[in-house]
């Protein structure tokens, strides 16, 4: 039979080839899109509602102590050939301000999202690869904080190390005139894994962290090279210090906060209570020149984050606009259902 | 200077036969054929020299350059080089593969065995190793290898018999003669060897009916032409074997330079892409000097005070240049709003649904085993566009297979079946036919449904006798008997084939013929015939007649004829019968049947005597022989007497009228373009319903000057009103255009048309065209097809379709926007020259309007969502760069860049190009007005692209803004800092993904099994590969490649972030299916409607759907139908074409069976009819 041949040309019949594949085949149809838009906005206010009200309970304290008025009390900081200058910002709480209590410090009109700041770093580097100490890869990403005038290379190289924040700050409850410290928690304010694997140490050369730095000088704004930056702690040095942890995680607008200190031990575990405080700054950070600010913010979280209005407001505005939406179209659908059933 | 000669363009070409060292000299390409384009080594440099010739990949090249270039490079080089090799590779896989196949094509054309006569032997060769000046054999159904000049046959005369199928479609044979002084060589291998004559002949050309030279062989020149070449393509047929002297070789046969290289079609939609990419293109400079100049300004207002921390050797030159680099950068990092996948992956779904088009099962004809196939993958959208058809008739249309329907007899008829109430019934596969089992030679292929007719011929009623008789004798059919009673008729027209197996059939079979004689088995006796005269056929007298003597020594003249001219001859007895017959031949017409009448009269031997002597003397005049003939044939086909009248169906193809009803309803415009007759075409017309008796007018236009031309074309325009329906028309809206207005048909005829399509009439003809419903050209020349599909092309800038089976259609098929072909047939010229090709005409309803809507439909819904979503990806970048001191600073980690486009999202928008099916076939054929948005072009155009583009624009702001406004104050449920650049990409990237996902989803109307997978299984890669490289593990190994370690799993694992994420999400969607949703319930598309209803129908269960019936109604009057040449009357009286030779070789048996013949009785007659013919 000629039945051979011919079937081997036949197309198979299988669903794939015949285009019969089994679908869900949904249509956006009022029974669907109506209650869908009515449930997405009620629960989008719900949300909000949560959202707003929660925030509303977040506490913040937030003072900007840049010193550009001259009735400021950092104002005489701002003078460039004052070095080491300290000022003091008072302030009172009328209430308790709910532990944990949270310390930043805020910069704004700050570029840390500039491209060329972004790259200015040496990844190999700060894995505590001592290669890359004295060579860098790629070898101009660090440049112009690459090597010092005396061509020593410099170590953590780069325009983000150099240009850490250096601005200290001290806490004190004014009790009856006299100063009480409030203790800050420094420890663990940086990412995890930041401090555990994406940041390493060099091996230390004979117990000393110091040594595994020879041959190399420090950027050129610290005051002191990476091995002694917490003179108090001395785990607390080198590229796992966390203020530079916290500091080399670039901020992706140029107005940013970053976390200084935690505020969780002895009497102000449950918070700071209602009363004045002074906050000694050591001020050495220059922002006035590209316009900058500097502030320092107190906060307590919840189970969102810090104080946000804009995403509880936010799903409230899409939330009613998804409500009123499905009154919208249910006025359309029933009057384009009308006129249809005028026309049958 | 024989070098020089070689080098130099070819002038005249020399071969000498046996002499291979001679004509190497000129160094003609020698036998082997190379069509493909690469070799192993070659495949490198050359496939990426022709890819980066693309626009797109020389774009990314120079992008791959520029990120290179440290000062500016924002993004590293894999961002770019990862989708650009990917994209080469995919391209170089297809090409790779299709060259593959050419090289094995070519290999196996190469290594076909011909037999050469080298050093005075036969050797058996490959196709390849023949050279120019070979000799070679060619045997009977053999492939002629390159082109030859045939010096000797097997056949007398040097004759010998050729298909040229392959080559201009043409299936009939024709016939090549040697010249004499070569024709006897024969088959002598010592005498083929010792040949050495010079051929000095034309360059290599690419005209197929042409050839020019001559032949120098021993001091003599011989002139020679076209009728004694042998062509590579054709096929030796009848001709026990032959010599040909190789002329042109390989690729300079006629057939190789015909194969030039098609014109590259392009679909609308592929020259509007490119169009749009360059749109792109410009988009993407204005915002890179936005951005450069918004650099400048920053630098010189803030970053210049930034000099704290910012000290960079290029700010210390100047802003400018800041910002000319930033230009650059922006470029960079902004390339991918020019889709770089998009080339590939629009190839990928037309190769894709090309396959859909050859798996096609209801597009397989099983009778002859012809799968539909998409011959070209680049067109397929445009199916979906189709305005206008042209198609050829004869087999395209028609089955060019003509079967003898009715006839009338002495004023009876025959052929229609009745009921046992005498009412007529439908004739079906069903109906029994009539057992013709009485006759060992019937042709089994025949049908026959009315009894009573083989009743009458058993009854031996004379007239009914004669009838048959006359059509058994009066034809130019030449016999083939193969084995004993196994008749092949090779019939000029397929109409004289119909007639002539109709005899066989009812007992009168024509067996052989001799250039004297004609035997027929009259009810099983052999009976021959002395045939004395074939008064041959021709367009003026459109009859042809032959006389006879009979057994009995009676002489005969039989005639058929068109019934106007044949009518007029009659003798005048034959009045009643006349009006008999001619009312049955209206009855036939009328149901589009061709007609041709039938008569005889009986000679007397005198008379005839005489005019025979007339005869021979006007054969032999020197000027007006023809009309001197017409003159004495119109002489004695007077005072006939009438037989009656046959009808022979055209055989439509299966499906034909239901299909052009379905194609108009679509509002597709079918032209018909035949080379047919205008009676021939009109009844095709008629029984198509294209057509139809309730039609306002049918203008016909068959002007000779263009005088009158213009003159019909105005007249129809302007007294029928057309005008004013046009003006009507245009003022109405298009909702009321299908509402059907006052139907016209247009015909024109061929000389008409010349004049017609001159530039100054051509508009009045499209405009009069284009309000007809139906349009039928008839007696049109290839070329002709050509100019009427340009000049719609040129006019209406609607997309064109033409369909033909053969040769005569390739120009047609050439220059419409598409190609179709009918396979299946035995010519192969149009199918070759085609861009899909299907056995049957009604598949074109399937591939128009289901293929072609849904191709149609998901390359606008794919281009939509592709650029959508390259916009909302990209210009994230753009918004970006007003925060970041415009620096060129990515939102996004770098390997979600070089992965977003090829790896994240990918997938499920080519399964949505793929799979989609906003309707299913069913309810696409049922409502042909779902065409309808593929021809108005409105599902993706500029205006489309706009929607979508600034759809993207919004998405990306809204991607962006969100998170920026939640993010400005953020910080970790631990107090931990969380505005971070990477936590800030991390929640943008995860953003986007979810929502093109979504968007993708929305725009799916068929999730199959595969879009399920690749939409869920693109969000589960996403991550999955988000966390690994985000991973401790990665980083540790490539710590500069992944600095993003970490972020992933601190941002994800944040509340807020997933409520960005989510906000951002729907603030995107619940915009768009609002729209969507508003616009479908106010402004619902044909498309919405019946989704609706098909959804309705689906919860219901499946119905019975009434499939819908075309009557066709008509009373046309039809006309007569002939081939349109000269008959073969002369070769067969000059027994040219016998194998009965004249002469001594008796060693050929006799080819006809002589029983009943007495050789010697026509001897006389014999002489006389040599006489005539010199």
């Amino acid at each position: 039979m000629k039945n051979e041949g011919k079937s081997a040309q036949r197309p198979d019949n299988t669903a794939f080839t015949q285009q019969r594949l089994p679908a869900w085949q949904p249509i956006l149809s009022a029974g669907i899109v109506i209650p869908g838009f009515l449930i997405i906005g009620l629960a989008f206010i719900g949300i909000g509602i949560g959202l707003f009200l929660t925030s509303q309970t977040i506490q913040v304290q937030e003072m900007d102590y840049t010193g550009v008025e001259k009735d400021s009390p950092c104002f005489r900081c701002t003078i460039p050939s004052n070095l080491n200058c300290t000022c003091e910002v008072t302030f009172s709480l009328s209430t308790l301000f709910t532990g944990p209590v949270f310390f930043y410090y805020g910069l704004s009109n700050y570029y840390q999202n500039f491209r060329r700041y972004g790259v200015s770093k040496d990844y190999n580097q700060l894995t505590g690869d001592t290669r890359y100490f004295k060579s860098r890869s790629p070898e101009e990403d660090c440049s112009p904080y690459s090597y010092d005038s005396n061509n020593n290379p410099i170590v953590p190289c780069g325009a983000i190390a150099n240009s850490i924040f250096n601005d200290t700050f001290e806490l004190y409850q004014i009790i009856n005139g006299t100063k009480k410290q409030v203790p800050l928690d420094g420890r663990g304010i940086s990412w995890w894994t930041d401090y555990n694997i994406k940041y390493r140490n060099p091996s230390p050369v004979n117990g000393s962290l110091a040594k595994a730095f020879d041959g190399t000088v420090k950027p050129i704004n610290w005051p002191r090279p990476a091995y002694e930056l917490d003179l108090t702690d001395p785990n607390n040095n080198g590229f796992l210090n966390q203020d530079f942890l916290v500091w080399m995680r670039r901020a992706a607008l140029p107005q940013f906060r970053k976390l200084y200190r935690r505020i969780t031990d002895g009497d102000y575990a449950a918070g700071l209570p209602a009363g004045n405080y002074s906050l000694t700054v050591h001020y050495n950070y220059p922002v006035l020149s590209f316009d900058g600010r500097k502030k320092v913010v107190f906060s307590n979280v919840s189970w969102m984050g810090g104080k946000n209005n804009f995403l509880g407001l936010a799903y409230l505005v899409v939330g009613s606009l998804c409500v009123v939406m499905s009154v919208v179209m249910l006025v359309v659908y029933a009057k384009f259902k009308f006129s249809d059933d005028d026309d049958a | 200077t024989k070098l020089n000669f070689s080098s130099a363009l070819e002038e005249e070409r020399h071969v000498r036969a046996n002499d291979r060292d001679y004509n190497e000299r000129f160094s003609y390409a020698d036998n082997r054929i190379k069509t493909a384009k690469y070799n192993v080594f070659t495949f490198l440099p050359i496939n990426l020299f022709e890819q980066f010739q693309r626009f797109a990949n020389a774009y990314f090249l120079v992008l791959l350059i520029l990120q290179l270039i440290p000062e500016i490079s924002s993004l590293s080089w894999f961002t770019t080089i990862v989708p650009l090799v990917l994209v080469l590779a995919i391209t170089a896989v297809k090409d790779a593969t299709d060259d593959y196949f050419r090289h094995k094509s070519d290999q196996q054309v190469n290594t076909r065995q011909s037999q050469v006569l080298i050093k005075g032997k036969l050797q058996n060769e490959k196709w390849m190793n023949v050279r120019v000046g070979d000799i070679i054999k060619l045997e009977n159904n053999q492939f002629v290898a390159a082109d030859l000049l045939l010096l000797s046959s097997s056949e007398p005369y040097g004759l010998c018999y050729i298909e040229t199928a392959e080559l201009d479609g043409e299936t009939n044979l024709k016939v090549r003669q040697a010249l004499t002084v070569t024709s006897d060589l024969g088959d002598d291998v010592a005498k083929l060897a010792d040949f050495s004559g010079e051929v000095i002949c034309e360059p290599p050309n690419n005209k197929l009916d042409k050839f020019t030279g001559t032949l120098c062989w021993k001091d003599n020149k011989y002139s020679l032409d076209n009728e004694k070449m042998l062509l590579r393509g054709c096929v030796l047929r009848n001709t026990e074997w032959c010599f040909g002297l190789v002329i042109f070789a390989g690729l300079q046969t006629k057939l190789m330079q015909n194969c030039g290289r098609t014109k590259f079609k392009r679909t609308s939609i592929d020259k509007l892409m490119n169009t749009l990419v360059l749109w792109i293109f410009g988009f993407l400079i204005c915002m890179g000097i936005i951005l450069a100049i918004g650099n400048t300004i920053w630098e010189q207002k803030v970053g210049s005070d930034f000099w704290e921390y910012l000290q960079w050797k290029e700010l210390t030159i100047n802003a400018v240049f800041s910002g000319f680099l930033t230009f650059w950068s922006y470029i960079i990092i902004l390339n991918t709003v020019v889709p770089i996948s998009l080339y590939v992956s629009v190839e990928v779904l037309r190769l894709g649904h090309s396959y859909f088009i050859n798996w096609d099962r209801r597009m397989y004809y099983s009778r002859k085993a012809t799968p539909a196939e998409a011959r070209t993958t680049t067109l397929n959208e445009e199916l979906g566009q189709v305005e206008f058809i042209f198609s050829d008739k004869t087999g395209t249309l028609t089955q060019n297979i003509m079967v003898f329907n009715k006839c009338s007899i002495n004023g009876k008829t025959y052929g229609d079946v009745y009921d046992e109430f005498g009412h007529k019934v439908d004739i079906t596969e069903k109906t029994p036919c009539v057992d013709f089992s009485f006759n060992p030679l019937m042709d089994r292929k025949f049908r026959f449904h009315d009894s009573s007719l083989v009743e009458a011929i058993k009854l031996e009623e004379p007239l009914v006798q004669e009838f048959f008789r006359l059509l058994a004798l009066c034809h130019t059919i030449m016999p083939e008997e193969r084995n004993e009673g196994e008749l092949v008729y090779q019939a000029q027209s397929p109409d004289e084939g119909a007639l002539v197996t109709a005899a066989r059939n009812f007992g009168f079979v024509f067996r052989s013929r001799t250039p004297e004689t004609i035997t027929l088995y009259e009810m099983g006796q052999a009976v021959t015939y002395q045939l004395l005269a074939i008064l041959d056929f021709n367009n003026v007298r459109k009859r042809m007649s032959v006389i006879v003597r009979n057994p009995k020594g009676q002489l005969k003249l039989y005639s058929k004829g068109a019934d106007t001219i044949l009518f007029d001859r009659l003798d005048p007895s034959n009045e009643e019968l006349m009006f008999t017959t001619s009312e049955h031949l209206n009855e036939f017409a009328g149901e589009g049947l061709r007609t041709l009448a039938l008569a005889y009269k009986d000679l007397d031997e005198d008379v005839f005597d005489e005019w025979m002597k007339k005869l021979l003397f006007a054969s032999t005049a020197l000027d007006n022989r023809e009309e001197k003939l017409g003159a004495l044939y119109e002489e004695i086909e007077q005072g006939m007497l009438l037989l009656g009248a046959t009808a022979i169906e055209d055989k439509l193809q299966e499906g034909v009228p239901e299909t052009i009803a379905c194609l108009t309803l679509a509002n597709i415009k079918i032209w018909v373009l035949t080379g047919d007759k205008l009676e021939t075409a009109m009844n095709i017309g008629y029984s198509c319903n294209m057509l139809r008796d309730d039609m306002n007018t049918v203008f016909i236009i068959s002007g000779h000057t263009m005088l009158e031309v213009q003159q019909e074309l105005s007249k129809d325009k302007f007294s029928s009103g057309l005008d004013m329906e046009k003006t009507e028309l245009y003022s109405s809206d298009s909702v009321f255009e299908e509402t059907i207005i006052a139907e016209y048909a247009l015909i024109i005829n061929g000389h008409s048309l010349a004049h017609a399509l001159e530039a100054d009439l051509e508009q009045i003809l499209v405009d009069v065209a284009c309000l007809c419903k139906t349009v039928i050209c008839c007696r049109v020349t290839p070329l002709q097809k050509a100019l009427v599909v340009e000049l719609i092309k040129r006019h209406k800038r609607a997309v064109t379709l033409a369909i033909g089976d053969g040769a005569n259609d390739v120009s047609m098929i050439k220059t419409a926007h598409i190609g179709v072909g009918i396979s299946g047939q035995e010519g192969m010229q149009a199918v070759l020259a085609s861009d899909y090709s299907f056995a049957q005409f009604r598949y074109l309803q399937r591939l128009l309007l289901v293929h072609g809507r849904w191709s149609y439909h998901r390359m606008c819904n794919f281009l939509c969502y592709f650029f959508y979503k390259n916009f909302a990806f990209t210009l994230v970048h753009f918004w970006y760069g007003f925060l970041c001191g415009f620096s060129a600073q990515t939102v996004y980690d770098q390997w979600f860049i070089t992965l977003f486009n090829i790896v994240y999202t990918s997938l499920p928008v080519l399964a949505m190009g793929l799979f989609d099916q906003d309707v299913n076939e069913q309810y696409s054929l049922r409502f042909p007005n779902l065409y309808r948005p593929g021809q108005l072009n409105q599902l993706f155009n500029k205006r489309k692209f706009f929607t979508c583009t600034l759809q993207g624009v919004c998405t990306s702001f809204i991607l962006f803004f969100i998170p920026y406004g939640a993010f400005m104050t953020a910080v970790r449920d631990d107090g931990a800092h969380i505005s971070d650049q990477q936590t800030f990409a991390v929640t943008i990237a995860t953003s986007l993904v979810i929502v093109v996902s979504v968007q993708i989803g929305l725009d799916t109307n068929y999730w199959t099994a595969v879009n399920h997978f690749f939409i869920w299984g693109s969000l589960a890669v996403y991550f999955a590969i988000l966390f690994a490289m985000h991973s401790d593990g990665i980083f540790t190994i490539f710590p500069n490649q992944f600095p993003f370690i970490g972020t992933a799993r601190n941002s994800l694992n944040q509340k807020i972030v997933w409520l960005v994420i989510l906000l951002t999400t729907v603030v995107c969607i619940m915009p768009m299916v609002a729209v969507r949703f508003i616009k479908a319930d106010l402004y619902p598309t044909q498309t919405d409607k019946v989704r609706l209803l098909q959804q309705a129908t689906r919860k219901q269960g499946p119905q019975e759907q009434n499939l819908r019936r075309v009557r066709r109604t008509s009373s046309r009057r039809s006309a007569y139908a002939f081939a349109h040449q000269q008959g073969y009357g002369e070769l067969i009286t000059s027994g040219k074409n016998m194998k009965v030779p004249t002469s001594s070789t008796s060693t050929y048996p006799l080819y006809s069976p002589t029983r009943g013949l007495t050789g010697t009785s026509s001897a006389s007659i014999c002489k006389c009819f040599r006489h005539q013919k010199h």
